[in-house]
C-alpha cells in the first residue's frame, strides 16, 4: 500500500465521516454543529482533490467553501437564532428507513457495476512531457479564458444576479405595493429642515425688530 | 501514475452523494437540506476530479470550477430565500411551506 493510497483512505474514510455526522445524532441535531462537521468535511475533500493532482480547485475548496459558503451559512444559522424546539427533529420514520433501504441499494448497485466498468482503468502518467503543468493554475486558468471563455462569462453574470437576487430576497419587505404610508423620502426631508430654517430666519427677524419696537414704545411713553 | 483505483474513488463519490441524498430526503430543517446540497455537489466535483486525474484532461477541473461557481450563487439565493421564509413563518422547517397544497 503505497502513500497515496493510505492518504486517500483516511481522507476519503474522513470526508464520509463528517457528512454523516451532519445529518446523524448527536452532531446533527443542532444546525450549527451539522454546519461544522461539513466544513471538516470540506477541508478533507480539499486533501483528496489535492492528492488528484487537482492543486488549484483544493485551494478554491478550503477558500470559496470552507471561506464564503459555511460561513455566509454560520452566519444565517446564527441570525435566525432558533429557539430549542424548531431545532428538534421527529424521530425515525418509515420514509427514513426507506430512503436508507434505496441509498444502500443505490451504493450497491454503483460499487459494482463502477467496479466491473473501471476493473482495468490505468491513470494518465503525469510525469511524461504535456502533463507537467495538470491541474495547476496556470493551466485551468488558460483553459477557462480560451475554450472556456463563454461559460466563464456566462458563470460571472450568474452570480451578478445570484448577488442581486440574494439582496431583494433578503429584503425586509417584498411587498411595496400594499404599504399604506410610504416612508418620508429624502426630498421630504431637505423640504422639513428647509421650511425649519426659514421659520428660525423669520423669527430671528422678529426679534431684531423686537428692540426697535420697544424703544418705539418707551420714547411714546415719554 | 497514481496508485489509487479508480472505482474506488467512484465510490467514495456515490457514496458522499448518498449521504446527501439521504439528507435532502430525511430531513425537515431547510438549512440542513441546502448543506445536504452542497454534499451532494461536492461528491459530484470528487468524480468529476477523478476522472479528470485518470484522463490527463483538464476541462474536468474547468467544469468542477464551474460547479463550485454555481454552489456558491445557490447558497446565497438558497440562504436569502430561508431568511424570507424565517420572517414570513418564523420558523425553518419546510413542513410549514404548504401553500400550494392548501
Amino acid at each position: 500500500m503505497t502513500t497515496e493510497q493510505i492518504l486517500f483512505y483516511i481522507l476519503g474514510g474522513g470526508a464520509v465521516a463528517a457528512s454523516a455526522a451532519m445529518l446523524l445524532p448527536p452532531l446533527g441535531k443542532s444546525p450549527i454543529h451539522s454546519a461544522i462537521s461539513l466544513i471538516v468535511s470540506f477541508f478533507f475533500l480539499a486533501g483528496l482533490y489535492a492528492l488528484l493532482s487537482a492543486h488549484l480547485l483544493g485551494a478554491l475548496q478550503i477558500i470559496v467553501y470552507a471561506g464564503a459558503v459555511m460561513v455566509l451559512f454560520t452566519f444565517v444559522i446564527m441570525l435566525l437564532n432558533l429557539r430549542p424546539d424548531e431545532t428538534q427533529e421527529p424521530r425515525i420514520t418509515a420514509g427514513k428507513v426507506l430512503a436508507g433501504v434505496l441509498a444502500a441499494f443505490v451504493v450497491g448497485k454503483v460499487v459494482t457495476v463502477v467496479g466491473l466498468a473501471s476493473a482495468g482503468a490505468k491513470a494518465v502518467d503525469l510525469a511524461q512531457p504535456g502533463y507537467e503543468n495538470f491541474g495547476s493554475t496556470k493551466e485551468v486558468g488558460y483553459m477557462l479564458y480560451t475554450s472556456f471563455l463563454v461559460p466563464f462569462e456566462l458563470i460571472s453574470v450568474l452570480l451578478l444576479v445570484a448577488a442581486v437576487g440574494a439582496v431583494i430576497l433578503a429584503k425586509k419587505s417584498l411587498h411595496y405595493v400594499d404599504r399604506p404610508e410610504p416612508p418620508p423620502s429624502v426630498f421630504d426631508q431637505e423640504h422639513a429642515h428647509e421650511h425649519m430654517h426659514t421659520q428660525s430666519g423669520t423669527d430671528h427677524a422678529g426679534d431684531t425688530h423686537a428692540p426697535h419696537d420697544a424703544n418705539a414704545h418707551a420714547a411714546s411713553h415719554h | 501514475m497514481t496508485s489509487i483505483p479508480l472505482h474506488h474513488l467512484l465510490t467514495l463519490g456515490a457514496l458522499l452523494f448518498c449521504i446527501g441524498f439521504i439528507g435532502v430526503l430525511t430531513r425537515r430543517n431547510i438549512l440542513i437540506l441546502l448543506m445536504s446540497i452542497e454534499v451532494m455537489l461536492n461528491a459530484v466535483n470528487l468524480t468529476l476530479l477523478a476522472f479528470a486525474r485518470y484522463n490527463g484532461a483538464t476541462e474536468g477541473q474547468v467544469l468542477a470550477f464551474f460547479i463550485i461557481a454555481v454552489a456558491a450563487a445557490e447558497a446565497a439565493v438558497g440562504l436569502a430565500m430561508v431568511l424570507a421564509m424565517f420572517r414570513l413563518k418564523q420558523d425553518v422547517h419546510i413542513d410549514t411551506m404548504n401553500l400550494l397544497k392548501r
